[in-house]
């Protein structure tokens, strides 16, 4: 209804102003009708674009202080998160150092180089000097950015198995996920989307002969223990997915037909992290929005919300069909001894089968 | 006027009026103006169904499953008791996509000013090919009627986002819009992908073959710099986007495994086995990278020669500028890469893709700055054209500096596919070729209708526009580096994304009002043409030579013998000179020197 309501008013501004233009329009009969830019539109058009140019800085300002603090840039619950966290605030520098000053000299040109009758433009076709600054700048800053940004990507990307990380398993189907932890021995049993069979509870069709998956674990949270490397490989049964976990800095998509993965180390339990004065800043936050919410709910006899508690989500980032924007699965982060004790209740791929 | 006139027999019979129909005139015309007219119509059309789809999905997101009247009558089944269906959602956003990039930005950008500007400003009576001209735009109309025709099939349109990425385009037991929706999605890509490579083919031969005497390469206005590279991106990379099509088109009904594999879907196998998605995604990039180039290019051209018009100076660095453009197309059709950074492919291509994209920064700087310096110290004429090639630099520096974060294989792991994405794209190749697009049409409507445009609306128009658009996508780099993903129906679902309500209010509160002011535009575009002031030859007082041909158009577009050139296009407020432009087609004077 707020919707339609505001088109509703949006439709009837513009109206307005389509009528106003209209009268202006008549009043200026017999006075020029030249639809030619003449000192006074120059004028008028040079000043709006100074008040632009405060309109820009100001968008700029506003989105820093109302929404800067939503950025996730210095709150990364992983180990390689505070690298790429480091390379994004450098790289914002740059660019809004160069944003800044670019805007002011286009704008500001636009102001005080405003066409005036009489006056003649500078007659200034090529200068090698200028040329030659404007390409060698862009090009040491641009070096430094990359050579920062590929060792960053080749440290978050060369996941060794030496480290001996855990192993686990992120299942995507349309539209949950499902996690298999390898068990004992780390090593993840075969599977294939062939083998799935419903009727023995195979849901993930994994590979009821090998030996290494007969220890495996299939569950619906992703638990890992704080502190040690992880290696997430990554499956699909029917359509592209994205595991993207904000929290942690990592995203991979998963492809039917084939595994990928991503490695990292969590440094953070979810425990802590609630209590980092970010999160619970954003948690109350979003708690009196909800409770406002509710308060307009139950006015219409509706149930109301439950308050949010924080945890960290594997979100479904690559378009996967109807219920895509609700395909998200619970990561707890924990101490060894709660995630041993965690995995310990969970059953083994042997024991899950119906027989 | 200096219209210089030819002694030469040469060319001279052409000049005369054929016998035309109402119907080879208006509807299978041959010329090119009319032609470039028709494209933009259509361009227009399909731009406003475009426009009015993003309209209804920023109301879905910033007001999630609340009844609107506006989705009752527009969507029906689609939305019961007027509450948008997810389907249509994303329905929704895929043929906003598809239409915007390649229906309006390719074909609605290109295809007019490449028609209308070509001839004229090289100094040609037609195209290369009339024939295959018309061809191409009725192709064009085709493929528009199919995509129009698409939105209304049993099982809904296509919905797999504008990339269709298979297994989802693939199966219509993935997705109600993979049905009858995507084939007809896909034959009409198969006819866009054709009429688009006429049109380009009929570019490239006509501006190595036809230019008049005297035009050599560096003569040639920075728009038909642009339209000409553009159209070889074009060739080199449309082709690609249709063997990837007619591949997906062998999945889905023949049986092929191309880009299958090993898929369980709704409680069976399917028979794929071999294929790989991800070999789509390389196919769809190869293209789709080159693609957001052909979109902005022409754009660039424009808004170069709009510029010098308006700053009554010559542009800055036009050497740079052509090297700029010829850096930017060869270098963009080594960077598709960077939109698959997490998709599985060898992480060491990530880093090479890294290097390449951010290359692309350095020619997009030195045409930034060519521009800036361009309007330093000149007189500038603050006509709507202006105004918006003016925003064009300023959009298009706001959107492309974000590119070097999305390039950055390590950075994009934490924004790709958020709302950061679609604040870059929509800023550096949607807005900016947008503007690129209203300033051509500001700029050329006299040439192209023979009357002006009313200032006053048009002044208005690029404002609120501006504004607006800096109001829509500017808070959304905010909430994607927050980690909002894009394409969700609704971001309420779970509490994460809460504190994000009130973002997604104002963003599409400012898309409303950005959208409702084209209605003026819209106005003012259709009336001026029949009630605008007459517009007298040469306007805006520019050098090139579309402003030495008559206001009212004649087929072989010079009434004599076509003009020849002595100078290069940009000789505004040159010392020596009584006025402060000299036309190409004005000899040099005793002792003078060409600059530049």
């Amino acid at each position: 209804m707020t919707a339609f309501l505001t088109i509703i008013i949006v439709l009837f501004i513009a109206i307005a102003i389509w009528q106003m233009v209209k009268i202006f329009d008549l009043s200026q009969v017999g006075v020029s009708n030249d639809q030619i830019a003449n000192d006074k539109d120059n004028k008028i058009n040079a000043y709006l674009m100074l008040a632009f140019l405060v309109f820009i800085y100001g968008i700029t300002i506003v989105s820093l202080v109302f929404w800067g603090d939503l950025p996730l840039m210095s709150n990364a619950a992983s180990e390689h998160g505070a690298d790429v966290d480091n390379l994004m605030t450098i790289s914002m520098i740059v660019l809004f150092t160069v944003q800044i000053i670019t805007q002011f000299l286009l704008h500001y040109f636009a102001y005080i180089y405003r066409g005036e009758k009489g006056k003649k433009a500078l007659y200034y076709a090529d200068n090698n000097t200028l040329e030659a600054i404007w390409t060698i700048i862009p090009v040491i800053v641009l070096s430094g950015l990359i050579i920062y940004g590929l060792f960053t990507w080749t440290t978050i990307m060369n996941v060794s198995e030496d480290d001996d990380p855990l192993i686990v398993e992120l299942y995507a189907q349309q539209f949950n996920w499902k996690v298999r932890y390898a068990g004992n021995d780390n090593t993840l049993g075969k599977a294939n989307v062939r083998l799935i069979n419903y009727d023995n509870a195979n849901i993930l069709g994994v590979d009821e002969a090998d030996p290494n998956s007969q220890d495996d674990k299939i569950t619906t949270e992703l638990h890992l223990p704080v502190g040690k490397p992880v290696l997430i490989k990554m499956r699909s049964q029917d359509v592209l997915h994205s595991a993207y976990m904000p929290h942690f800095r990592a995203q991979m998509n998963c492809v039917p037909g084939m595994i990928t993965q991503f490695g990292f180390t969590p440094t953070v339990t979810t425990a802590d992290m609630r209590l980092t004065p970010e999160m619970i800043d954003k948690v109350a936050n979003i708690n009196n929005i909800r409770e406002e919410k509710s308060i307009e709910l139950a006015a219409k006899g509706e149930a109301v919300l439950d308050p949010y508690e924080f945890d960290y989500l594997v979100l479904c980032n690559k378009i996967c069909g109807t219920s895509h924007y609700n395909m998200q699965m619970k990561i707890v982060v924990e101490t060894q001894e709660e995630y041993d004790a965690w995995l310990a209740e969970q059953k083994e791929f042997k024991d899950s089968l119906i027989k | 006027m200096s219209t210089h006139v030819d002694t030469h027999a040469l060319d001279d019979d052409h000049g005369h009026h054929h016998k035309e129909t109402f119907i080879t005139k208006y509807i299978f015309s041959q010329d090119h103006k009319m032609i470039a007219k028709q494209y933009l119509i259509t361009g227009t059309l399909m731009g406003i169904i475009g426009v009015l789809m993003s309209v209804m999905f920023r109301i879905q997101i910033a007001w999630p499953g609340e009844p609107n009247i506006l989705f009752e009558a527009l969507l029906g089944k689609w939305a019961p008791g007027g509450v948008m269906d997810a389907d249509i959602y994303l329905a929704l956003v895929t043929i906003h996509g598809t239409i915007m990039v390649f229906f309006v930005l390719t074909a609605g950008l290109s295809g007019t000013f490449s028609n209308l500007l070509i001839p004229l400003q090289i100094g040609a009576r037609d195209m290369a090919s009339g024939f295959l001209n018309m061809v191409s735009y009725w192709l064009f109309f085709v493929s528009s009627i199919l995509m129009v025709g698409s939105l209304f099939v049993e099982a809904g349109p296509a919905a797999a986002g504008w990339t269709i990425y298979p297994p989802l385009s693939a199966l219509p037991m993935a997705q109600g819009g993979s049905g009858m929706g995507m084939t007809i999605w896909l034959i009409s890509m198969a006819i866009f992908i054709a009429s688009s490579l006429l049109g380009s083919l009929n570019y490239v031969v006509t501006v190595i073959n036809l230019r008049t005497k005297g035009m050599s390469m560096t003569r040639l206005p920075l728009t038909i710099w642009a339209f000409f590279v553009t159209a070889i991106i074009g060739l080199v990379s449309f082709p690609v986007l249709f063997a990837a099509a007619l591949l997906l088109i062998m999945d889905r009904s023949f049986g092929t495994s191309f880009f299958l594999s090993d898929i369980f879907i709704q409680g069976e196998v399917l028979h794929y086995q071999g294929g790989s998605p991800v070999l789509f995604e390389h196919l769809f990039w190869f293209l789709g990278h080159p693609e957001v180039y052909i979109v902005i290019l022409p754009a660039m051209g424009l808004v170069s020669e709009i510029m010098a018009t308006n700053s009554r100076k010559p542009i800055f660095g036009y050497r740079a500028m052509i090297a700029s453009i010829l850096a930017i197309a060869f270098l963009s059709t080594i960077v598709w890469g960077h939109h698959m950074f997490v998709s599985g492919m060898n992480p060491f291509l990530g880093s090479v893709f890294t290097f390449t994209t951010l290359l692309i920064a350095i020619p997009s700087a030195v045409k930034a700055f060519n521009w800036i310096t361009t309007i330093w110290k000149g007189n500038i004429q603050m006509n709507p054209a202006m105004l918006f090639a003016i925003g064009f630099v300023s959009t298009f520096i706001t959107g492309g500096l974000t590119g070097i974060i999305l390039g950055d294989s390590a950075l994009d792991i934490n924004v790709h596919d958020t709302y950061f994405v679609i604040a870059h794209f929509h800023l550096v190749m949607g807005i900016s070729a947008l503007y690129g697009m209203f300033a051509g049409i500001y700029h050329w409507y006299p040439r192209m209708f023979g009357r002006m445009m009313n200032k006053k609306m048009g002044y208005i128009h690029f404002w609120i526009t501006a504004v607006s658009a800096y109001g829509v996508f500017f808070p959304m780099h905010f909430i994607g580096m927050a980690g909002l993903p894009r394409r969700y129906y609704t971001n309420s679902s779970f509490p994460l994304f809460d504190d994000l309500a009130n973002v997604n209010v104002v963003i599409t509160v400012f898309a409303i009002i950005g959208s409702a002011i084209q209605i003026l535009y819209l106005y003012n575009f259709f009336v001026s043409m029949f009630y605008g002031k007459k517009a007298e030859q040469n306007p805006w007082k520019g050098t090139t030579l579309e402003w030495t041909a008559p206001v009212k158009h004649i087929h072989g577009n010079w009434p004599g013998a076509i003009p020849h050139v002595y100078r290069w296009p940009y000789d505004y407020s040159k010392p020596g000179h009584d006025t402060d432009f000299v036309m190409q087609n004005v000899p040099l004077k005793e002792g003078e020197e060409e600059l530049h």
